[in-house]
């Protein structure tokens, strides 16, 4: 398989604090990577040195085979970004919002890409809705088609699922996983659900105060904590 | 440089102004109040100090440029609040644009704005008090292309520490351009400032604009040493400017700030 990502002993220092803790991994193309750990485990701080959004203490990220540092541009071509905790802007409809980040990324045919999405994500029929207007529901799907946009060989998803209902979370997993196998995308995943990160993640990286403790397939990580299920093994982790 | 990156994010913004009719209003409704009140105001005390020629149109004159320098930093710092208020700062720093880019589109949509404020006002202007600022003819640029530069400028520093130090900064983006007005001298001569101000507005860009327009309202020609003065002191903030700007983005990465404004 064709490493599409390769961390290697990344670290974080916030004011002598050490957030991220000499970390490697690497993520293959068409892998759904899980990233788990308790509140401080360091996996947002990764996600975003990842994304470019806080520069690593040491360490070497390297995506699609390139440093990060030096080839932002050509990268953050090639990935998408959604998360539960990131907005678009509200006045603006549907449409504007994904014409404008159509825009951004250089989208040819933007108009019919916007249509495929919205079809794919199933909320065509608000194309022209200011997302003010949305249920929490739409508005993630609209992120997640905002992150489509380019058609991202990796995609990087915080909590994509965190604000919605069971039905609609269960059909964003299923389309999500649809669009992997169809388009062979990578996804790292971050999630508190835990019952997703099994069902979703190929593979699932624990961290626990900044360091990896764990890194295997989810029946790989039952196995070594003797646990039923990753949520048990979480609460073994996070209660030390 | 990017330049459909750069349009882009200035299209984001024309939607927003589109769709939003209190962000419309923003653009003309202080412009339009400031010269409505402080008109008749100007035009009333005219008729009672007789000794100054020229009263009326000093006063409409030094509102409509300053109204030029407050709303090219406000284009800017402004703009940049949107999408921290609307929590798509970070959908846009993932994306390919450049920060050089992202400053390049801010003072793309400070100028638009301020075309559409600034016509307005200079409509009004000639409608309400029979006041044509258009008839400094091509003075009228250099005293606006600096006004715009030195608002840049501003707007380019405030939008930095917003950056830095998150929602708390945010009041700078509505107050800070009038820190530099009493040493613009704006509304009198520098020459009634005391000394160590008069020291302070030699290096305040925007104090010589408003000297040249006095005299151009006195019937007098531009000056143009104050002019090349005001335009390499702008040279110089500008630069120093977005230097700051990256200095700033650098560290707020560093510090993993950037997830955080907002909050």
């Amino acid at each position: 398989m064709k490493t599409v990502l390769e961390v290697r002993n990344l670290t974080k220092y916030f004011n002598g604090f050490k957030a991220v803790d000499t970390i490697s991994f690497d993520m293959y193309s068409g892998e759904i990577l899980g990233l788990l750990g308790p509140n401080g485990a360091g996996k947002t701080t990764t996600l975003q040195m990842l994304l470019g959004l806080t520069t690593p203490s040491g360490g070497e990220i390297r995506i699609f085979g390139l440093p990060f540092e030096g080839h932002r541009e050509e990268i953050l071509h090639r990935v998408n970004f959604s998360s539960s905790y990131v907005a678009l802007p509200y006045s603006l409809t549907v449409r504007e919002n994904l014409m404008v980040f159509c825009r951004l990324y250089g989208v040819e045919k933007p108009e019919r890409k916007i249509d495929e999405l919205l079809d794919i994500f199933e909320i065509r029929n608000i194309k022209h809705i200011p997302a003010r207007r949305l249920s929490s529901g739409q508005l993630t799907r609209l992120c997640l088609a905002k992150a489509l946009l380019n058609d991202p060989d990796i995609l990087f998803l915080d909590e994509p699922t965190a604000s919605l209902d069971p039905d609609i979370a269960d059909k964003t997993r299923g389309l999500l996983r649809r669009i992997r196998e169809e388009r062979g995308l990578s996804i790292l995943y971050t999630s508190h659900n835990m019952k997703e990160m099994e069902e979703m993640s190929d593979r699932v990286i624990f961290m626990d105060r900044g360091r990896i403790i764990a890194m295997d397939k989810p029946e790989g990580i039952l196995r070594r904590y003797s646990g039923r299920s990753l949520e048990e093994v979480f609460l073994k982790i996070a209660r030390g | 440089m990017n330049i459909s990156r750069i349009l882009a994010y200035t299209t984001r913004h024309l939607y927003l102004y589109r769709r939003s009719l209190p962000r419309l209003m923003e653009i003309f409704y202080w412009p339009v109040l400031d010269l409505v009140v402080w008109g008749f105001i100007s035009v009333y005390l005219s008729e009672y100090r007789g000794g100054l020629p020229a009263f009326v149109s000093f006063f409409l004159g030094a509102l409509i440029l300053w109204d030029v320098l407050f709303r090219s930093q406000q284009g800017i710092s402004v703009s940049f609040l949107e999408d921290m208020w609307s929590r798509n700062l970070l959908n846009i720093f993932v994306s390919p644009i450049t920060p050089s880019e992202y400053i390049a589109s801010l003072l793309v949509i400070s100028f638009i704005k301020l075309l559409f404020a600034s016509t307005v006002m200079v409509f009004l202007a000639w409608l309400l008090y029979s006041f044509n600022i258009l008839t400094f003819g091509f003075h009228l640029i250099p005293l606006v292309a600096n006004l715009i530069v030195m608002g840049w400028s501003v707007g380019i520093v405030t939008t930095a520490l917003i950056l830095r130090f998150g929602q708390e900064a945010e009041v700078l983006a509505w107050g800070i351009a009038f820190l530099f007005q009493p040493v613009s001298a704006v509304f009198y001569p520098v020459e009634v400032l005391p000394p160590f101000l008069q020291g302070i507005a030699m290096f305040i860009p925007s104090s010589h604009v408003f000297e040249g327009m006095r005299a151009v309202i006195s019937g007098g020609d531009l000056p143009v040493e104050k002019m090349v003065w005001a335009f390499g002191l702008n040279c110089m903030y500008i630069f120093i400017s977005v230097v700051f700007f990256f200095w700033i983005f650098r560290r707020v990465k560093e510090k993993g700030l950037l997830t955080k404004i907002g909050e």
